[in-house]
């Protein structure tokens, strides 16, 4: 076990944990941020995706150890008000179905949007290939990050 | 207006009560309004239709309606108070939904799957909500002294234009307590629906896209521990041995132990599927120490013997013998089998004329055999649930489409009784069918009773891929037999599975062939298998389908006009009794697919495929696109036309029926589990390939027929059709006929990419 302190959120978390043990856990078991969703374990699935320094990463690969200084945002915290603006295209299209994927494919949403405001749908499938969703509510996702790019 | 009575039938009423603290509550039975077919009556126990719901409405005037059924992703959670505002005549916004637990004494029966939320929610809610108005409207004429029949709601809000009187709702419901409910009540007339039929959102979307905890993974209580399970690594084998010393120096590890499902003499229910009914528990502080313990655990396995048990039939039906072979199987050797049993005579289900007279007089035969591989479920949540049993008390929150058949289960391998079980019913992070088979809450309980702690058991995605209760492989083979000029005079299906056969005797095209023979068949298995989105339709849909449209190609018609050439003959003098479809409604949905996509004109480069399917008592036709672009087929455009009766929320319904389609897409293209030795060959998403957003289809248009019958099933009828609506559109691609699924495999070999 080992001390680490995270800067998670925009504040900062001190954790006492295995230092091999992977971000997802930390967030979920230890510091109650279970928005972040455990789907594969392999970073396969993408239910996982948070932002380490606004990157999208998949936090069941992450050891805590690994994450030094880096800023940590999860679902929680990628706005104070649940109305970022791919949030909220989430909303206007109604996209989720069961919804346990949903976290993960925003954060990679969020991600892309960040790095470039007006992806083409190649983009959109290359960002966005590395999230399953069961339910098949991929349709739904291309046109909300589609209407959260005109929104930025 | 429609005249109602309240007491739907001899066994259900409406019930009202006084609220603490002021209002009104009335309890109805969720099931009431539903006409069973006879097969459902067999189903589906009396208990089923006693008061299971209520609806509250508080001084406020805030609407709660109490739902028995647990929210796997199909949006029941906003279309059913949708149904109950519209009679209430209130603002849906007002009406909220809270999720039953699983109270033994209310809810005896309580079930999600097959799609019949809506379908057998429709009346009751109906009649719950217009009778309560009924009652408000009551207690407002005689609190204003003046008749009923010129008091009007809107909104929430009775008026009475004549004294300008007004009241919201709140403010009668406590006397409204008081009053006798009427027997009977006035629903509305459908053109003065102002709620159903206009798209209301998902009222738990803002939760979901905030990440708040909605799931019982996300589930937490002070001094809770964490579990893995560790389960054979093959089908036919059980646990020899374990040795906890393996792991017991591990961090935050606090115990290991073996937990078995069931008792001796305990008889199983139909819902008990469970593979491994002896697995290692390991306890610990975190989920991932619980984890890497469970990687390092000395485990030894031995081969089971065969076993045998009874099983419970669905619903109250007898009791069957269940006898479980012993043996590592491979799918090799299935395949093998499966050959054998198409060419011998399987069990004859139906046959109507004289089809064997009929190919005997063949001027030509067409035999076509299709087959599809047992597919795993791949909820995105993997199986878990939470636990705290505590002495004679437990409290059990998990995933489960099934509470009712759980119950059961648990009281046994607790050996605690009922009345000191709390069920809690949590938010599924998917079903598809795999939900109802609930052995992980059997599992949680008793690694929590062990320890006489709160535990939260979670499967890794290889448990949960790797455990069982899997779509069955399926073959079925087609024949039919023609005269020199291409008139069909029979057709013969021979259908079976391992281990169960997908057919479906009385389905179309029965009805509308004079000879015609229907064959099945099964071969037993050890590795389990349950329902799984539209079970059986799933494949014989894809089969049906695709050889109607090679023979059509034979007999030089038109897809879709062959099609509606049969439903005309089902139509208008139908063969045999036992057809279970309408033939007009199924010729409906292709007329409307044949409109909408422009069938005669597709867009240049597009090869297009159709297919149309019912079952869950709606029908739908779909048309597939494709292109093939740089030696990849792609699906440029998907149009589905569907007959569900009234739409209570159609973007939510489209949004059913685009992920059905995807769903129908990826497994068609992807899906596949094979064993080696009894071994799953996949076990993570790192080879069981899903679809992705890159293999979405570029667009897809869902189309409703306009209907004013009561509404049908949706999560499960787009499904099937769109396997064949695929492999249709892949053979005009490439002038190849897809039989074996998944398609990718042989598109490769084609040199076409996926």
């Amino acid at each position: 076990m080992a001390i680490f302190n995270l800067n998670i959120n925009g504040t900062s978390k001190q954790v006492d944990v295995d230092p091999t043990t992977p971000m997802l856990w930390v967030l979920r078991d230890h510091l109650d941020l279970v928005g972040t969703k455990f789907g594969c374990g392999i970073a396969q699935c993408g239910a996982c995706t948070i932002h380490l320094d606004g990157n999208a990463m998949r936090s069941c690969q992450l050891p805590v150890s690994a994450v030094a200084d880096s800023k940590i945002t999860t679902i929680e915290g990628l706005s104070e008000q649940g109305d970022h603006p791919v949030q909220q295209a989430w909303l206007e299209h109604d996209v989720p179905q069961c919804g346990y994927c949903q976290a993960g494919q925003i954060m990679s949403a969020a991600a892309l949007l960040a790095s470039n405001p007006n992806p083409s749908d190649t983009d959109i499938d290359n960002a966005m290939n590395g999230n399953i969703c069961r339910c098949g509510t991929y349709t739904r996702i291309k046109a909300a990050i589609k209407t959260a790019s005109q929104k930025l | 207006m429609t005249t109602v009575n309240t007491k739907l039938d001899r066994r259900s009423f409406l019930k009202v009560s006084a609220l603490a603290g002021g209002g009104m509550m009335l309890s109805f039975s969720w099931l009431a309004g539903c006409k069973p077919t006879a097969e459902e009556a067999l189903g589906l126990p009396k208990e089923w239709f006693e008061l299971n719901s209520y609806i509250k409405i508080g001084e406020n005037g805030a609407v709660t309606l109490f739902s028995p059924n647990p929210e796997f992703g199909s949006n029941v959670k906003t279309s059913m108070p949708m149904i109950l505002a519209e009679e209430l005549d209130t603002d849906w916004k007002n009406v909220i939904v809270e999720q039953a637990d699983f109270y033994p004494e209310r809810y005896d029966r309580q079930f999600t799957g097959g799609s019949q939320g809506i379908r057998q929610g429709w009346t009751p809610l109906r009649t719950a909500g217009a009778t309560a108005r009924a009652m408000l409207v009551a207690a407002a004429a005689q609190t204003w002294k003046v008749s009923a029949s010129e008091i009007t709601t809107s909104a929430g809000i009775l008026e009475h234009k004549g004294s300008g009187k007004k009241a919201h709702y709140g403010e009668m419901a406590s006397l409204a307590a008081t009053m006798e409910v009427p027997e009977e009540v006035q629903l509305k007339e459908l053109k003065d629906f102002k709620i159903i039929g206009s798209s209301k959102k998902n009222v738990e979307a803002s939760k979901i896209v905030t990440g708040k905890p909605l799931f019982s993974i996300d589930h937490k209580v002070e001094g809770m521990k964490y579990a893995a399970i560790v389960h054979p690594p093959a089908f036919g084998m059980k646990l020899k041995s374990f040795d906890k010393s393996s792991v017991s120096g591990m961090s935050g590890i606090q115990d290991v132990f073996s937990i078995s499902l069931f008792k001796e003499d305990y008889g199983r229910n139909f819902f008990d599927t469970t593979t491994f009914p002896e697995i290692v528990a390991i306890v610990g502080n975190s989920t991932w120490e619980v984890m890497q313990a469970k990687k390092s655990l000395a485990v030894e396995w031995e081969n089971a013997p065969e076993s045998s048990f009874e099983v419970g039939g669905f619903g109250g039906r007898p009791n069957t013998k269940v006898t479980v072979p012993s043996g590592l199987e491979n799918t090799s050797s299935h395949k093998d089998r499966m050959k054998e049993y198409i060419t011998k005579p399987g069990t004859i289900v139906r046959k109507d004329g004289d089809p064997e007279g009929a190919f005997k007089k063949a001027a030509k035969v067409i035999e076509k055999t299709y087959s599809a591989p047992f597919l795993a479920h791949n909820t995105m949540e993997p199986m878990n649930c939470f636990a705290d049993v505590k002495g004679d008390k437990a409290v059990v929150y998990g995933p489960t489409q099934a509470p009712e058949s759980i119950m059961g289960t648990l009281v046994q391998a607790l050996g605690i009784p009922k009345e000191n079980i709390q069920i809690n019913l949590a938010r599924m992070g998917g079903g598809f069918g795999r939900r109802a088979y609930s052995h992980h809450m059997t599992e949680a309980a008793l690694i929590s009773q062990k320890i006489q702690a709160p535990v939260k058991m979670v499967y890794t995605r290889e448990d949960d891929m790797s455990a069982g209760v899997y779509r069955p492989a399926y073959s079925a083979t087609y024949r039919a037999a023609l005269d020199e000029n291409n008139n069909l005079l029979a057709l013969h299906v021979k259908a079976g599975g391992i281990p169960e056969s997908p057919l479906h005797a009385n389905r179309f095209p029965a009805g509308a062939l004079d000879n015609y023979l229907a064959e099945s068949w099964d071969i037993p298995s050890n590795i389990t298998i349950g329902a799984f989105r539209a079970p059986r339709s799933n494949f014989i849909a894809a089969a049906e389908q695709s050889f109607l449209d090679e023979l059509a190609e034979v007999m030089g018609k038109d897809p879709i006009e062959f099609r509606l050439e049969l439903l005309k003959r089902a139509e208008t003098n139908p063969v045999g009794e036992q057809n279970d479809y309408d033939a007009k409604r199924y010729a409906g949905v292709l007329e409307l697919v044949r409109d909408k996509s422009k069938w005669n004109t597709p867009a240049a480069g597009v090869h297009r495929g159709v297919s149309a399917y019912f079952c869950h008592n709606s029908y739908v036709a779909e048309v597939v696109d494709i292109k093939i672009v740089d030696s990849k087929p792609v699906v440029e455009k998907v149009y589905a036309a569907v007959d569900c009766g009234i739409v209570v929320n159609p973007d939510a319904a489209t949004n059913m029926g685009e992920g059905a389609i995807v769903d129908g897409i990826g497994n068609a293209f992807f899906g596949e589990l094979a064993f080696e030795n009894g071994v799953p060959n996949k076990t993570n998403f790192d080879k069981y390939r899903m679809i992705r957003q890159k293999e979405t289809p570029k667009s897809i248009e869902v189309h409703f027929v306009d209907s004013k019958v009561d509404p049908t099933g949706l999560g499960e009828p787009f499904f099937p059709p769109v396997f064949a609506a695929l492999a249709n559109s892949l053979y005009k691609a490439t002038g190849k006929r897809y039989y074996e699924q998944p398609f990718a495999s042989q598109l490769e070999m084609q040199n076409l990419k996926m």
